[in-house]
């Protein structure tokens, strides 16, 4: 597809996500709502199918899961270009809307990370600080072993056994609780059981 | 339990002793956020809890929880909170800097080129089968993340029992129920905390 744009436009786009950057409570994906709401419903700048895969590719990648947003921006781009084949110029578009929309989702959190966190090292020693640390671990814990719940029961898909997803699940989680085994050679096994249709 | 708990009693705060393992320079703290994002497929925070608590030592288990859980309430995505609060305690905002740097340079460029090859092979089954054990492999990495973090709570302020019943309900909350985190945040972490803070009255 082909979108113009012009100055405001990406303004624009900057101030959104600075603006979703505040609200990412708990990590970027909890606003992936409002950025479909936004791009594809009210600005028409991605098509539904570009913001879908943003969010798989992303999620497939190696890294942090929002770089995602890294990749609408990078899709806004191509499109204002007149698409990928437009050639250099599209990728320089694509790498100016990926700078943007970065920049935007990072920026504002990022900054009252590090002030938070310094606020809350020079105070530590106070009952209310140590007590907030030491209340969230229990709950930390529990968050971990759900997300990750979430996340393996989400590849369960419509229509197939869902046991070998469990399976594979548990088994992983087996593996890295009482072995030192890489990682990476656990999601080479999955990436290969999945290819060959086994999950 | 090959977990590296050599932290000291859950009651002192975490202040890193001189002999302690830390990174070296901001150029160390961007590498081994680099080389540490490179293996997260699927989310980086199984890796983080491998990498800083169990191979470089950086921060102790407890430490981990403790950061991890502002990390968690800040606005932001934990994994690049969590190197912004790891480089920023180190090297200040020149270790923040690059912390965030390693975590996302490299991470961005893989993500680029893999989503200009993904065009030529979407329709592959066995490439969305891939897709899939992958993701399935990287839930079981977080939820065994999870499990191995337990051991610290052996000594929390509120005992074994009542935290682990109080990470029980998160995750039955979270997982089986499938509230909004906000909600399960305010209302479990707000009691948690409320109670811890009883328990350690001076």
């Amino acid at each position: 597809m082909t979108i113009a744009l012009h100055w405001h436009d990406w303004l624009a786009l900057l101030g959104q996500y600075m603006l979703l950057s505040l609200m990412s409570i708990s990590g970027a994906i909890t606003t992936v709502p409002d950025m479909h709401r936004y791009l594809v419903d009210q600005k028409g700048w991605l098509t539904a199918a570009q913001f879908n895969s943003s969010v798989a590719i992303a999620q497939a990648a190696p890294g942090p899961n929002v770089l995602f947003v890294g990749l609408m921006g990078w899709n806004v781009g191509l499109n204002a270009a007149g698409g990928i084949g437009a050639g250099p110029h599209a990728w320089l578009t694509g790498l100016l809307g990926l700078a943007i929309t970065m920049t935007g989702i990072l920026l504002p959190s990022s900054t009252l990370a590090c002030l938070a966190t310094r606020w809350a090292h020079r105070h530590r020693e106070r009952r209310g600080v140590r007590a907030f640390k030491q209340g969230m671990a229990p709950v930390v814990v529990g968050l971990l072993v759900a997300t990750g719940w979430v996340l393996a029961m989400g590849n369960a898909a419509p229509g197939r056994p869902a046991w070998p997803v469990w399976l594979l699940a548990a088994v992983t989680g087996f593996i890295v609780w009482r072995t030192r085994l890489h990682l990476l050679w656990l999601l080479g096994a999955g990436a290969l059981l999945g290819a060959l249709g086994l999950v | 339990m090959p977990l590296a708990t050599t932290a000291p009693a859950a009651s002192s705060p975490p202040s890193p002793p001189g002999d302690r393992p830390r990174p070296q320079s901001p150029g160390d703290l961007f590498l081994s956020f680099t080389v540490l994002a490179l293996q997260g497929f699927g989310g980086v925070l199984a890796i983080v809890q491998r990498e800083m608590v169990e191979k470089k030592r950086w921060l102790t288990a407890d430490e981990f929880l403790e950061d991890w859980a502002v990390a968690q309430v800040m606005p932001g995505p934990n994994v690049v909170n969590l190197a912004l609060m790891i480089g920023d305690r180190h090297f200040g905002l020149r270790g923040a800097l690059a912390a965030l740097a390693g975590i996302l340079t490299v991470p961005l460029f893989v993500v680029l080129a893999l989503a200009v090859l993904y065009a030529h092979y979407a329709a592959d089954p066995r490439v969305a089968g891939a897709l899939r054990g992958m993701g399935t492999v990287s839930g079981g990495l977080i939820a065994a993340t999870g499990v191995k973090l337990v051991a610290p709570l052996r000594r929390h302020p509120l005992g074994f029992a009542a935290a682990l019943g109080v990470a029980g309900a998160v995750f039955a909350l979270i997982a089986l129920f499938r509230l909004p985190l906000g909600w399960v945040l305010l209302a479990v972490g707000g009691a948690s905390c409320a109670w811890t803070w009883r328990r350690i009255a001076p």
